[in-house]
Protein backbone atom coordinates (compact mmCIF):
# COMPACT_ATOMS: atom_id res chain seq x y z
CA UNK A 1 0.00 0.00 0.00
CA UNK A 2 1.09 3.74 -0.74
CA UNK A 3 2.23 5.65 2.29
CA UNK A 4 0.08 9.02 2.29
CA UNK A 5 2.55 11.23 2.23
CA UNK A 6 2.67 14.97 1.26
CA UNK A 7 4.18 13.92 -2.23
CA UNK A 8 2.06 11.20 -2.98
CA UNK A 9 -1.16 13.55 -2.15
CA UNK A 10 0.42 16.33 -4.21
CA UNK A 11 0.82 14.22 -7.56
CA UNK A 12 -2.72 12.85 -6.62
CA UNK A 13 -4.27 16.47 -6.64
CA UNK A 14 -2.03 17.44 -10.06
CA UNK A 15 -3.95 14.41 -11.71
CA UNK A 16 -7.18 15.62 -10.01
CA UNK A 17 -6.80 19.57 -11.56
CA UNK A 18 -5.71 17.62 -14.98
CA UNK A 19 -9.09 15.29 -14.83
CA UNK A 20 -11.02 18.63 -13.66
CA UNK A 21 -9.85 20.48 -16.44
CA UNK A 22 -10.70 18.14 -19.38
CA UNK A 23 -13.92 17.56 -18.11
CA UNK A 24 -14.90 21.23 -17.67
CA UNK A 25 -13.21 21.70 -21.21
CA UNK A 26 -15.16 18.80 -23.10
CA UNK A 27 -18.26 19.78 -21.49
CA UNK A 28 -18.20 23.45 -22.10
CA UNK A 29 -18.18 24.60 -19.14
CA UNK A 30 -16.79 27.89 -19.44
CA UNK A 31 -18.94 28.85 -22.33
CA UNK A 32 -22.24 27.77 -20.57
CA UNK A 33 -21.33 30.30 -17.52
CA UNK A 34 -20.81 33.10 -20.10
CA UNK A 35 -24.00 32.37 -21.83
CA UNK A 36 -25.97 32.39 -18.37
CA UNK A 37 -24.20 35.88 -17.90
CA UNK A 38 -25.40 37.55 -21.12
CA UNK A 39 -28.50 35.41 -20.74
CA UNK A 40 -29.18 37.25 -17.61
CA UNK A 41 -28.48 40.72 -19.44
CA UNK A 42 -31.26 39.44 -22.10
CA UNK A 43 -33.66 40.45 -19.23
CA UNK A 44 -31.73 43.07 -17.54
CA UNK A 45 -33.63 46.89 -17.20
CA UNK A 46 -32.22 48.77 -19.98
CA UNK A 47 -30.34 51.84 -20.20
CA UNK A 48 -30.61 53.35 -23.13
CA UNK A 49 -32.03 57.45 -23.02
CA UNK A 50 -34.40 57.52 -25.99
CA UNK A 51 -32.63 60.78 -26.89
CA UNK A 52 -34.96 63.20 -28.43
CA UNK A 53 -37.58 62.70 -26.05
CA UNK A 54 -35.72 61.62 -23.14
CA UNK A 55 -32.04 63.28 -22.16
CA UNK A 56 -29.92 62.85 -19.73
CA UNK A 57 -30.09 65.08 -16.71
CA UNK A 58 -28.00 68.46 -16.45
CA UNK A 59 -26.85 70.19 -13.70
CA UNK A 60 -27.79 73.88 -12.84
CA UNK A 61 -24.28 75.17 -13.54
CA UNK A 62 -24.27 73.72 -16.61
CA UNK A 63 -22.64 76.20 -19.52
CA UNK A 64 -24.06 76.43 -22.56
CA UNK A 65 -25.67 78.50 -24.94
CA UNK A 66 -25.19 82.42 -23.64
CA UNK A 67 -27.71 84.65 -22.91
CA UNK A 68 -28.79 88.23 -22.35
CA UNK A 69 -31.29 88.85 -19.36
CA UNK A 70 -33.48 91.77 -18.63
CA UNK A 71 -34.97 93.23 -15.50
CA UNK A 72 -38.74 92.24 -15.04
CA UNK A 73 -39.91 95.55 -16.42
CA UNK A 74 -38.03 94.82 -19.46
CA UNK A 75 -35.08 97.01 -19.20
CA UNK A 76 -32.12 95.27 -20.38
CA UNK A 77 -29.63 94.79 -17.60
CA UNK A 78 -26.56 95.23 -18.89
CA UNK A 79 -24.72 98.74 -18.85
CA UNK A 80 -21.89 98.13 -20.75
CA UNK A 81 -19.14 97.90 -18.05
CA UNK A 82 -17.38 96.08 -20.65
CA UNK A 83 -16.22 93.68 -18.09
CA UNK A 84 -16.68 90.36 -19.51
CA UNK A 85 -14.96 91.39 -22.60
CA UNK A 86 -11.98 92.02 -20.76
CA UNK A 87 -12.01 89.18 -18.90
CA UNK A 88 -12.81 86.86 -21.83
CA UNK A 89 -9.93 84.39 -22.74
CA UNK A 90 -11.11 83.37 -26.04
CA UNK A 91 -11.80 87.50 -27.07
CA UNK A 92 -15.08 86.26 -28.02
CA UNK A 93 -17.07 89.04 -26.62
CA UNK A 94 -17.15 92.75 -28.86
CA UNK A 95 -19.04 95.64 -26.89
CA UNK A 96 -19.83 99.60 -28.37
CA UNK A 97 -21.26 101.49 -26.02
CA UNK A 98 -22.66 104.72 -26.25
CA UNK A 99 -25.52 107.20 -23.65
CA UNK A 100 -29.05 106.97 -24.35
CA UNK A 101 -31.53 109.64 -24.77
CA UNK A 102 -32.57 109.26 -20.99
CA UNK A 103 -29.02 109.13 -20.07
CA UNK A 104 -28.18 105.50 -19.53
CA UNK A 105 -25.28 104.19 -20.02
CA UNK A 106 -25.95 101.16 -22.51
CA UNK A 107 -24.32 99.16 -25.41
CA UNK A 108 -24.95 99.63 -29.24
CA UNK A 109 -23.46 96.43 -30.33
CA UNK A 110 -23.33 93.53 -28.11
CA UNK A 111 -21.72 90.67 -30.18
CA UNK A 112 -20.25 86.81 -29.11
CA UNK A 113 -18.64 84.71 -31.45
CA UNK A 114 -19.38 80.92 -30.50
CA UNK A 115 -16.97 79.92 -32.66
CA UNK A 116 -14.21 81.84 -30.29
CA UNK A 117 -16.46 81.25 -27.63
CA UNK A 118 -15.16 78.35 -24.66
CA UNK A 119 -17.98 78.09 -22.48
CA UNK A 120 -15.71 79.14 -19.50
CA UNK A 121 -18.64 80.93 -17.85
CA UNK A 122 -15.80 83.63 -16.57
CA UNK A 123 -18.45 86.74 -18.39
CA UNK A 124 -21.67 85.45 -16.12
CA UNK A 125 -18.93 85.15 -13.00
CA UNK A 126 -17.63 88.98 -13.85
CA UNK A 127 -20.98 90.54 -14.88
CA UNK A 128 -21.87 92.72 -11.70
CA UNK A 129 -25.88 93.11 -12.63
CA UNK A 130 -26.23 89.71 -14.01
CA UNK A 131 -27.11 90.16 -17.51
CA UNK A 132 -24.83 87.91 -19.22
CA UNK A 133 -25.74 84.29 -18.39
CA UNK A 134 -24.93 80.87 -19.79
CA UNK A 135 -27.60 78.91 -19.95
CA UNK A 136 -28.12 74.92 -19.89
CA UNK A 137 -29.25 74.88 -23.72
CA UNK A 138 -26.88 72.30 -25.67
CA UNK A 139 -28.60 71.58 -28.93
CA UNK A 140 -28.27 74.08 -31.33
CA UNK A 141 -26.33 74.95 -34.27
CA UNK A 142 -25.62 77.08 -37.03
CA UNK A 143 -26.43 76.34 -41.06
CA UNK A 144 -25.06 79.56 -42.42
CA UNK A 145 -21.72 81.35 -42.22
CA UNK A 146 -21.87 84.06 -40.06
CA UNK A 147 -24.41 82.72 -37.83
CA UNK A 148 -21.99 81.74 -35.06
CA UNK A 149 -21.89 85.33 -34.34
CA UNK A 150 -24.62 86.49 -31.78
CA UNK A 151 -25.70 89.77 -31.81
CA UNK A 152 -27.54 91.97 -28.89
CA UNK A 153 -31.13 91.16 -30.22
CA UNK A 154 -30.04 87.12 -30.87
CA UNK A 155 -28.93 86.81 -27.25
CA UNK A 156 -31.99 88.96 -25.69
CA UNK A 157 -33.99 86.60 -27.37
CA UNK A 158 -32.15 83.99 -26.00
CA UNK A 159 -32.34 85.56 -22.70
CA UNK A 160 -36.43 85.94 -23.02
CA UNK A 161 -36.79 82.39 -24.16
CA UNK A 162 -35.54 80.44 -21.34
CA UNK A 163 -36.26 83.31 -18.78
CA UNK A 164 -37.52 80.88 -16.56
CA UNK A 165 -35.27 78.21 -16.43
CA UNK A 166 -32.07 80.96 -16.17
CA UNK A 167 -33.89 81.90 -13.03
CA UNK A 168 -34.84 78.69 -11.41
CA UNK A 169 -31.18 77.56 -12.31
CA UNK A 170 -29.86 80.46 -10.53
CA UNK A 171 -32.04 80.29 -7.37
CA UNK A 172 -31.09 76.63 -7.27
CA UNK A 173 -27.12 77.81 -7.02
CA UNK A 174 -27.52 80.76 -5.16
CA UNK A 175 -26.27 79.45 -1.50
CA UNK A 176 -23.40 78.41 -3.30
CA UNK A 177 -22.20 81.84 -5.11
CA UNK B 1 -46.87 18.74 -73.27
CA UNK B 2 -49.22 20.31 -71.13
CA UNK B 3 -49.21 17.96 -68.00
CA UNK B 4 -45.46 19.07 -67.81
CA UNK B 5 -45.79 22.73 -68.51
CA UNK B 6 -48.09 22.23 -65.52
CA UNK B 7 -45.86 20.43 -63.74
CA UNK B 8 -42.91 23.34 -64.32
CA UNK B 9 -45.28 25.66 -63.15
CA UNK B 10 -46.36 23.83 -59.93
CA UNK B 11 -42.88 23.76 -59.07
CA UNK B 12 -42.20 27.04 -59.71
CA UNK B 13 -45.46 28.08 -57.19
CA UNK B 14 -43.73 25.78 -54.78
CA UNK B 15 -40.63 26.89 -54.85
CA UNK B 16 -41.72 30.64 -54.61
CA UNK B 17 -43.95 29.68 -51.20
CA UNK B 18 -40.70 28.35 -49.95
CA UNK B 19 -38.25 30.99 -50.96
CA UNK B 20 -40.25 34.27 -50.38
CA UNK B 21 -41.41 33.17 -46.72
CA UNK B 22 -37.36 32.39 -46.44
CA UNK B 23 -36.62 35.91 -47.56
CA UNK B 24 -38.83 37.21 -44.92
CA UNK B 25 -37.54 35.20 -42.06
CA UNK B 26 -33.93 36.67 -43.43
CA UNK B 27 -35.14 39.69 -42.95
CA UNK B 28 -36.23 39.60 -39.35
CA UNK B 29 -33.63 37.85 -38.81
CA UNK B 30 -31.59 40.48 -39.24
CA UNK B 31 -33.60 42.32 -36.54
CA UNK B 32 -33.78 40.13 -34.04
CA UNK B 33 -30.14 39.74 -34.25
CA UNK B 34 -29.82 43.43 -33.63
CA UNK B 35 -32.49 43.54 -30.66
CA UNK B 36 -31.40 40.53 -29.05
CA UNK B 37 -27.42 41.61 -29.35
CA UNK B 38 -28.77 45.45 -27.87
CA UNK B 39 -30.65 43.60 -25.56
CA UNK B 40 -27.86 41.67 -24.44
CA UNK B 41 -25.71 44.75 -24.13
CA UNK B 42 -28.20 46.48 -22.28
CA UNK B 43 -29.62 48.72 -25.01
CA UNK B 44 -33.12 48.11 -26.59
CA UNK B 45 -31.61 48.39 -30.56
CA UNK B 46 -33.57 49.47 -33.12
CA UNK B 47 -36.89 51.08 -32.53
CA UNK B 48 -37.39 53.79 -34.37
CA UNK B 49 -38.91 52.69 -37.95
CA UNK B 50 -42.51 51.31 -37.52
CA UNK B 51 -43.96 49.86 -34.31
CA UNK B 52 -40.85 48.77 -32.27
CA UNK B 53 -38.78 49.59 -35.38
CA UNK B 54 -40.36 46.62 -37.01
CA UNK B 55 -39.92 48.07 -40.75
CA UNK B 56 -35.87 48.02 -40.07
CA UNK B 57 -35.33 45.54 -42.15
CA UNK B 58 -37.57 47.00 -45.17
CA UNK B 59 -35.25 50.19 -44.31
CA UNK B 60 -32.27 48.87 -44.72
CA UNK B 61 -32.87 46.98 -47.81
CA UNK B 62 -34.59 49.58 -49.61
CA UNK B 63 -31.19 51.44 -48.95
CA UNK B 64 -29.37 48.54 -50.37
CA UNK B 65 -31.42 48.52 -53.39
CA UNK B 66 -30.92 52.53 -53.61
CA UNK B 67 -27.23 52.40 -53.75
CA UNK B 68 -24.44 52.26 -56.47
CA UNK B 69 -23.09 48.95 -57.19
CA UNK B 70 -19.36 49.78 -57.46
CA UNK B 71 -17.09 47.60 -59.50
CA UNK B 72 -13.45 48.18 -58.64
CA UNK B 73 -11.53 49.33 -61.46
CA UNK B 74 -8.83 46.78 -60.37
CA UNK B 75 -11.10 43.64 -60.30
CA UNK B 76 -11.81 41.33 -62.68
CA UNK B 77 -15.29 41.98 -63.08
CA UNK B 78 -17.19 39.08 -64.70
CA UNK B 79 -16.33 37.16 -61.71
CA UNK B 80 -17.19 40.22 -59.18
CA UNK B 81 -20.43 39.49 -59.96
CA UNK B 82 -20.81 36.30 -60.03
CA UNK B 83 -19.44 35.41 -57.09
CA UNK B 84 -22.35 36.99 -55.01
CA UNK B 85 -24.47 34.98 -57.34
CA UNK B 86 -23.25 31.84 -56.69
CA UNK B 87 -22.94 32.53 -52.96
CA UNK B 88 -26.61 32.68 -52.86
CA UNK B 89 -27.61 29.73 -55.30
CA UNK B 90 -26.46 26.99 -53.01
CA UNK B 91 -27.53 28.43 -50.01
CA UNK B 92 -31.46 28.76 -51.64
CA UNK B 93 -30.94 25.10 -53.51
CA UNK B 94 -30.51 23.36 -50.58
CA UNK B 95 -33.57 24.12 -49.02
CA UNK B 96 -35.41 21.98 -52.18
CA UNK B 97 -34.89 19.01 -50.09
CA UNK B 98 -35.62 20.15 -46.66
CA UNK B 99 -38.90 18.47 -45.49
CA UNK B 100 -41.07 21.27 -43.36
CA UNK B 101 -43.45 18.20 -41.94
CA UNK B 102 -44.22 14.64 -43.10
CA UNK B 103 -45.67 15.63 -46.17
CA UNK B 104 -44.54 18.81 -47.17
CA UNK B 105 -41.51 18.64 -48.82
CA UNK B 106 -40.59 20.09 -52.43
CA UNK B 107 -38.25 16.98 -53.59
CA UNK B 108 -37.98 14.07 -51.56
CA UNK B 109 -34.58 13.28 -52.96
CA UNK B 110 -33.45 10.02 -51.34
CA UNK B 111 -29.77 11.19 -50.84
CA UNK B 112 -30.95 14.27 -49.68
CA UNK B 113 -27.74 14.69 -47.01
CA UNK B 114 -25.34 14.49 -48.96
CA UNK B 115 -26.98 17.06 -51.96
CA UNK B 116 -27.35 19.15 -48.88
CA UNK B 117 -24.14 18.76 -47.67
CA UNK B 118 -22.90 19.36 -51.30
CA UNK B 119 -24.71 22.63 -51.27
CA UNK B 120 -23.42 23.68 -48.25
CA UNK B 121 -19.79 22.84 -49.21
CA UNK B 122 -20.37 24.76 -52.32
CA UNK B 123 -20.93 28.34 -50.99
CA UNK B 124 -17.58 28.65 -50.22
CA UNK B 125 -16.24 28.78 -54.40
CA UNK B 126 -18.74 32.24 -54.23
CA UNK B 127 -16.66 33.73 -50.96
CA UNK B 128 -13.02 33.03 -52.40
CA UNK B 129 -13.90 34.14 -55.87
CA UNK B 130 -15.21 37.30 -54.38
CA UNK B 131 -12.20 37.68 -52.75
CA UNK B 132 -9.82 36.84 -55.36
CA UNK B 133 -12.34 38.74 -57.91
CA UNK B 134 -12.16 41.70 -55.79
CA UNK B 135 -8.13 42.30 -56.52
CA UNK B 136 -7.87 44.17 -52.61
CA UNK B 137 -5.37 42.34 -49.92
CA UNK B 138 -8.09 41.99 -47.09
CA UNK B 139 -10.66 40.74 -49.47
CA UNK B 140 -8.26 38.30 -50.63
CA UNK B 141 -7.22 37.83 -46.49
CA UNK B 142 -10.99 37.37 -45.92
CA UNK B 143 -11.09 34.50 -48.88
CA UNK B 144 -8.13 32.53 -47.65
CA UNK B 145 -9.42 32.35 -44.45
CA UNK B 146 -13.04 31.33 -45.14
CA UNK B 147 -11.52 28.62 -47.76
CA UNK B 148 -9.04 27.12 -45.02
CA UNK B 149 -11.66 27.09 -42.22
CA UNK B 150 -14.67 25.78 -44.18
CA UNK B 151 -12.18 22.80 -45.48
CA UNK B 152 -11.54 22.74 -42.11
CA UNK B 153 -15.01 22.18 -40.46
CA UNK B 154 -16.75 20.28 -43.46
CA UNK B 155 -14.74 17.18 -41.93
CA UNK B 156 -15.66 17.55 -38.78
CA UNK B 157 -19.54 18.16 -39.71
CA UNK B 158 -19.26 15.12 -42.13
CA UNK B 159 -18.09 12.97 -39.20
CA UNK B 160 -21.14 14.47 -37.09
CA UNK B 161 -23.70 13.28 -40.21
CA UNK B 162 -21.46 10.19 -40.60
CA UNK B 163 -23.07 9.47 -37.20
CA UNK B 164 -26.73 10.68 -37.52
CA UNK B 165 -26.92 7.99 -40.93
CA UNK B 166 -25.52 5.21 -39.11
CA UNK B 167 -27.76 5.57 -36.42
CA UNK B 168 -30.94 6.72 -39.04
CA UNK B 169 -29.55 4.05 -41.73
CA UNK B 170 -30.54 6.34 -45.03
CA UNK B 171 -29.40 9.57 -46.26
CA UNK B 172 -33.29 10.67 -46.64
CA UNK B 173 -34.26 13.53 -44.61
CA UNK B 174 -37.98 12.57 -44.34
CA UNK B 175 -36.73 8.80 -42.67
CA UNK B 176 -33.90 10.19 -40.61
CA UNK B 177 -36.67 12.28 -38.98
CA UNK B 178 -39.02 9.35 -38.85
CA UNK B 179 -35.98 7.09 -37.23
CA UNK B 180 -36.02 9.28 -34.53
CA UNK B 181 -39.85 8.94 -33.79
CA UNK B 182 -40.57 8.03 -29.79
CA UNK B 183 -40.41 10.98 -27.99
CA UNK B 184 -37.80 13.56 -26.55
CA UNK B 185 -35.54 10.78 -25.54
CA UNK B 186 -35.88 8.86 -28.73
CA UNK B 187 -34.45 12.01 -30.92
CA UNK B 188 -31.07 11.83 -31.83
CA UNK B 189 -29.45 14.63 -29.59
CA UNK B 190 -28.73 12.45 -26.58
CA UNK B 191 -26.89 9.11 -27.86
CA UNK B 192 -25.04 11.51 -30.82
CA UNK B 193 -24.98 14.45 -28.03
CA UNK B 194 -21.32 14.77 -29.02
CA UNK B 195 -22.05 14.66 -32.63
CA UNK B 196 -25.12 17.01 -31.80
CA UNK B 197 -22.74 19.59 -30.27
CA UNK B 198 -20.07 19.15 -33.20
CA UNK B 199 -22.20 19.48 -35.80
CA UNK B 200 -23.25 22.57 -34.28
CA UNK B 201 -19.97 23.92 -33.62
CA UNK B 202 -18.89 23.26 -37.32
CA UNK B 203 -21.84 24.89 -38.81
CA UNK B 204 -21.28 27.86 -36.96
CA UNK B 205 -17.87 27.86 -38.64
CA UNK B 206 -19.60 26.99 -41.72
CA UNK B 207 -21.68 29.88 -42.26
CA UNK B 208 -18.47 32.16 -40.97
CA UNK B 209 -20.84 33.70 -37.92
CA UNK B 210 -19.34 34.84 -34.64
CA UNK B 211 -16.78 33.38 -32.87
CA UNK B 212 -15.28 31.78 -36.51
CA UNK B 213 -15.99 34.99 -38.62
CA UNK B 214 -12.44 35.56 -39.03
CA UNK B 215 -13.16 35.31 -42.62
CA UNK B 216 -14.94 39.04 -42.05
CA UNK B 217 -13.28 39.94 -39.27
CA UNK B 218 -14.24 43.40 -38.92
CA UNK B 219 -11.04 44.62 -36.39
CA UNK B 220 -8.66 43.07 -38.16
CA UNK B 221 -9.41 42.83 -41.91
CA UNK B 222 -11.70 45.23 -42.18
CA UNK B 223 -15.05 43.40 -43.73
CA UNK B 224 -12.83 40.39 -45.07
CA UNK B 225 -13.85 38.81 -48.70
CA UNK B 226 -16.88 41.79 -49.03
CA UNK B 227 -15.13 44.93 -48.80
CA UNK B 228 -15.51 46.37 -52.40
CA UNK B 229 -19.14 45.34 -52.38
CA UNK B 230 -21.52 47.80 -51.86
CA UNK B 231 -25.35 47.80 -52.63
CA UNK B 232 -26.90 44.77 -53.78
CA UNK B 233 -24.48 42.89 -54.53
CA UNK B 234 -23.52 43.72 -50.83
CA UNK B 235 -27.36 42.63 -49.65
CA UNK B 236 -26.96 39.17 -51.57
CA UNK B 237 -23.99 38.06 -49.31
CA UNK B 238 -25.34 39.14 -46.80
CA UNK B 239 -28.92 37.62 -47.22
CA UNK B 240 -26.62 34.09 -48.59
CA UNK B 241 -25.16 34.19 -44.61
CA UNK B 242 -28.10 34.66 -43.27
CA UNK B 243 -29.94 32.07 -45.04
CA UNK B 244 -27.06 29.65 -44.45
CA UNK B 245 -27.81 30.51 -40.74
CA UNK B 246 -31.45 29.16 -40.94
CA UNK B 247 -30.32 26.35 -42.81
CA UNK B 248 -28.00 25.25 -40.49
CA UNK B 249 -30.34 25.70 -37.69
CA UNK B 250 -33.05 23.76 -39.06
CA UNK B 251 -30.48 20.83 -40.35
CA UNK B 252 -29.55 20.75 -36.76
CA UNK B 253 -33.08 20.25 -35.54
CA UNK B 254 -34.05 16.87 -37.98
CA UNK B 255 -30.92 15.88 -37.75
CA UNK B 256 -30.74 15.72 -33.87
CA UNK B 257 -34.03 17.22 -32.36
CA UNK B 258 -36.56 15.10 -34.25
CA UNK B 259 -37.48 17.08 -36.92
CA UNK B 260 -41.51 17.75 -36.81
CA UNK B 261 -42.05 15.38 -34.39
CA UNK B 262 -43.76 16.75 -31.13
CA UNK B 263 -41.58 16.57 -28.03
CA UNK B 264 -44.61 15.32 -26.16
CA UNK B 265 -44.72 12.28 -27.91
CA UNK B 266 -45.17 8.80 -25.63
CA UNK B 267 -45.95 11.13 -22.10
CA UNK B 268 -49.33 9.93 -21.55
CA UNK B 269 -51.89 13.29 -21.48
CA UNK B 270 -49.83 15.74 -22.82
CA UNK B 271 -49.53 13.55 -26.33
CA UNK B 272 -53.13 13.71 -26.69
CA UNK B 273 -52.87 17.20 -25.37
CA UNK B 274 -51.06 18.83 -27.60
CA UNK B 275 -51.98 16.52 -30.64
CA UNK B 276 -53.85 19.36 -32.55
CA UNK B 277 -50.06 21.20 -32.88
CA UNK B 278 -48.94 20.66 -36.51
CA UNK B 279 -45.57 19.58 -37.05
CA UNK B 280 -44.73 22.62 -39.08
CA UNK B 281 -45.09 24.40 -35.81
CA UNK B 282 -42.70 21.97 -34.02
CA UNK B 283 -40.08 22.23 -36.75
CA UNK B 284 -40.43 26.30 -36.20
CA UNK B 285 -40.26 26.70 -32.51
CA UNK B 286 -36.91 24.41 -32.73
CA UNK B 287 -35.60 26.20 -35.40
CA UNK B 288 -36.04 29.30 -33.71
CA UNK B 289 -34.58 28.21 -30.94
CA UNK B 290 -31.42 27.77 -32.29
CA UNK B 291 -31.00 30.86 -34.55
CA UNK B 292 -31.73 32.41 -30.84
CA UNK B 293 -28.44 30.54 -30.05
CA UNK B 294 -26.48 31.78 -32.90
CA UNK B 295 -27.09 35.65 -31.89
CA UNK B 296 -26.36 34.56 -27.92
CA UNK B 297 -23.49 32.94 -28.83
CA UNK B 298 -22.44 36.55 -31.14
CA UNK B 299 -23.27 38.26 -28.46
CA UNK B 300 -20.98 36.12 -25.48
CA UNK B 301 -17.96 35.30 -27.18
CA UNK B 302 -14.77 36.71 -28.72
CA UNK B 303 -13.67 35.98 -31.90
CA UNK B 304 -11.49 32.78 -32.30
CA UNK B 305 -7.46 33.59 -33.39
CA UNK B 306 -6.95 32.10 -36.58
CA UNK B 307 -4.69 29.03 -34.98
CA UNK B 308 -7.00 28.48 -32.37
CA UNK B 309 -9.94 27.84 -35.00
CA UNK B 310 -7.76 25.25 -36.77
CA UNK B 311 -6.89 23.69 -33.64
CA UNK B 312 -10.19 23.09 -32.11
CA UNK B 313 -11.17 21.88 -35.57
CA UNK B 314 -8.35 19.44 -36.33
CA UNK B 315 -7.59 18.26 -32.81
CA UNK B 316 -10.51 18.55 -31.03
CA UNK B 317 -13.21 18.46 -33.46
CA UNK B 318 -12.28 15.34 -36.18
CA UNK B 319 -10.79 13.05 -33.52
CA UNK B 320 -14.02 13.45 -31.00
CA UNK B 321 -16.59 12.72 -34.08
CA UNK B 322 -14.00 9.90 -35.53
CA UNK B 323 -14.35 8.32 -31.55
CA UNK B 324 -18.24 8.68 -31.07
CA UNK B 325 -18.74 7.47 -35.05
CA UNK B 326 -16.95 4.26 -33.72
CA UNK B 327 -19.09 4.11 -30.06
CA UNK B 328 -22.31 4.57 -32.55
CA UNK B 329 -21.16 1.57 -34.43
CA UNK B 330 -20.71 -0.58 -31.43
CA UNK B 331 -24.08 0.84 -29.75
CA UNK B 332 -25.58 -0.28 -33.12
CA UNK B 333 -24.22 -3.54 -33.81
CA UNK B 334 -24.96 -4.47 -29.67
CA UNK B 335 -28.05 -2.99 -30.44
CA UNK B 336 -28.27 -0.75 -27.47
CA UNK B 337 -32.03 0.50 -27.39
CA UNK B 338 -34.04 2.14 -27.20
CA UNK B 339 -32.02 4.24 -29.91
CA UNK B 340 -30.57 1.02 -32.02
CA UNK B 341 -32.61 -1.48 -31.10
Amino acid sequence: MMPLTSEWLGVNEKIMNKLKHFFKSFLLWELLVGLKLTGRYLFSKKITVQFPEEETPRSARFRGLLALRRYPNGEERCIACKLCEAVCPALAITIEAEPRADGSRRTTKYEVDFFKCIYCGFCEESCPVDSIVATSQMHYHFEKRGENIFTKEKLLAVGDKYEKEIAANRTKDSAYR
Amino acid sequence: MFDSIFAIIWIFIKIIAIVLPLLLCVAYLTYAERKVIGYMQGRIGPNRVGILGLGQPFADFLKLLCKEIIIPSASNRYLFIIAPILTIAPALAAWSVIPFSQDIVLANVNAGVLFIFAMSSLGVYGVLIAGWASNSKYAFFGALRAAAQTISYEIAMGFALVGVLLAAGSVNLQEIVLAQQGGLWHWYWLPLLPLFVIFWIAGMAETNRAPFDVAEGESEIVAGFHVEYAGMSFAVFFLAEYTSMILISILTVLFFLGGWLSPFEGIPGLQTAFAFVPGFVWLVIKTCFFLLLYLWIRATFPRYRYDQIMRLGWKILIPVALLWVIVVSAAIICKIGPWFS
